[in-house]
């Protein structure tokens, strides 16, 4: 989906807020249309920036959520207190409003359509959104890849796209999803709420002779704790791709 | 990367995903799949797997595994200096050339 590849020098490019969805009490999607965006491999991420009337600006980094488009581009934002960016995208944007943004970047933690191992998929809290684009980008493509999630949230409330994940697990041949709660469950879950552990990613994760390609996005120690079990189980590091957010102010969603 | 909006903490980091762009404003290609030699340890690893502090005046980028200062970036708002002290060199992808070696053009 992504244009001829052009070298071209990065710069901010005007965007559009064209609709924002609110996906949780915390997080809400918000659809940009950008006009001349050549697409994003997914995984890569934009930088937004943002500029007050006196000249004050403040960029951050946000996964695309959405599958490859031309001239649009979703994201989804959790609000984190005290931020700069994310309380004016969480709360604030409505259709019409001007930001900038410069991308698509980042060519490491990035998942190919043409690509034929088996994906793992780790998310933490809003780790999930990176993780959405490959889901969704893997449909858009009719790739057949086997893909498994594995979606470590608070408790069922903190769970962004619950409705489509389900709805996909139905309709996409080959995504299973398993959600791991560490504050709430819903009645009658077989698991209490904890951590991530070894059994659960055991379970429901592949076996690593089948030597899958891995993803995790979340808060650091999540990332690193899930990275750690894996290794233990036998995954090649070098299969185990990582994406972390900081120790925000989300860092209970998931560790 | 969707988070990482507070103010960091002195001893915070993000991870090298979060450099891409600005280090992509000045190779013009990405850098973050590269992979880079430790001057400190000897480590070769992905860009991508960095540790970024970017409280700094700057963007400071250290090796997760010996601490040392692998690269600083500086944006002005005309221009940008790169400090590549910590790094013995840097592996890059490209595409096939039509040549092969140097052909002293």
């Amino acid at each position: 989906m992504a244009r001829a590849a052009v070298q071209r020098r990065l710069t901010w490019q005007p965007a559009t807020v064209a609709q924002v969805r609110t996906e949780t009490e915390s997080a809400r999607s918000i659809v940009l249309d950008v006009p001349g965006w050549p697409g994003h491999v997914t995984g890569q991420h934009v930088d937004v920036r943002l500029t007050a009337e006196d000249g004050y600006a403040a960029q951050r980094s946000y996964s695309v959520a959405s599958a490859p488009e031309l001239d649009r581009l979703e994201l989804t934002v959790q609000r984190v207190p005290d931020g700069e960016v994310s309380p004016y995208l969480a709360d604030v944007a409505e259709a019409g409003d001007q930001l900038e943004i410069r991308g698509p970047v980042g060519g490491y933690f990035t998942w190919r359509p043409e690509a034929v191992e088996p994906v793992l998929l780790v998310a933490g809290g809003s780790g999930i959104v990176p993780l959405m684009s490959m889901i969704r980008g893997r449909a858009a493509a009719n790739s057949r890849v086997p893909f498994r999630l594995v979606y470590s949230a608070r408790t069922p409330d903190d769970v962004i796209y619950a409705q489509e994940l389900s709805r996909r697990v139905r309709d996409d041949r080959g995504l299973d999803v398993a959600f791991a709660y560490t504050r709430g469950t819903p009645a009658g879950w077989p698991r209490p709420p904890g951590r991530l552990d070894a059994a659960l990613l055991a379970e429901v994760g592949w076996p690593a002779d089948f030597i899958p390609a891995v993803y995790i996005c979340g808060p650091t120690g999540f990332v690193e704790a899930a990275a750690n079990l894996l290794v233990a189980q036998g995954h090649e590091p070098q299969r185990i791709k990582t994406e972390r957010f900081g120790p925000t102010g989300d860092r209970e969603a998931a560790a | 990367m969707t988070a990482g909006d507070r103010p960091l903490d002195r001893d915070e980091w993000v991870d090298g995903n979060e450099a891409a762009g600005i280090l992509q404003e000045i190779f013009t290609m990405d850098i973050t799949t590269a992979r880079g030699r430790c001057a400190g340890c000897g480590r070769v690893a992905p860009m991508a797997e960095t540790r970024v502090y970017d409280h700094a005046p700057g963007l400071v980028v250290r090796c997760p595994d010996c601490d040392a200062v692998l690269l600083t970036v500086i944006r002005a708002p005309d221009r940008a200096f790169l400090a590549t002290t910590g790094l013995t060199y840097l592996e890059v992808a490209l595409p096939e050339s039509a040549t092969s070696g140097f052909t002293g053009a």
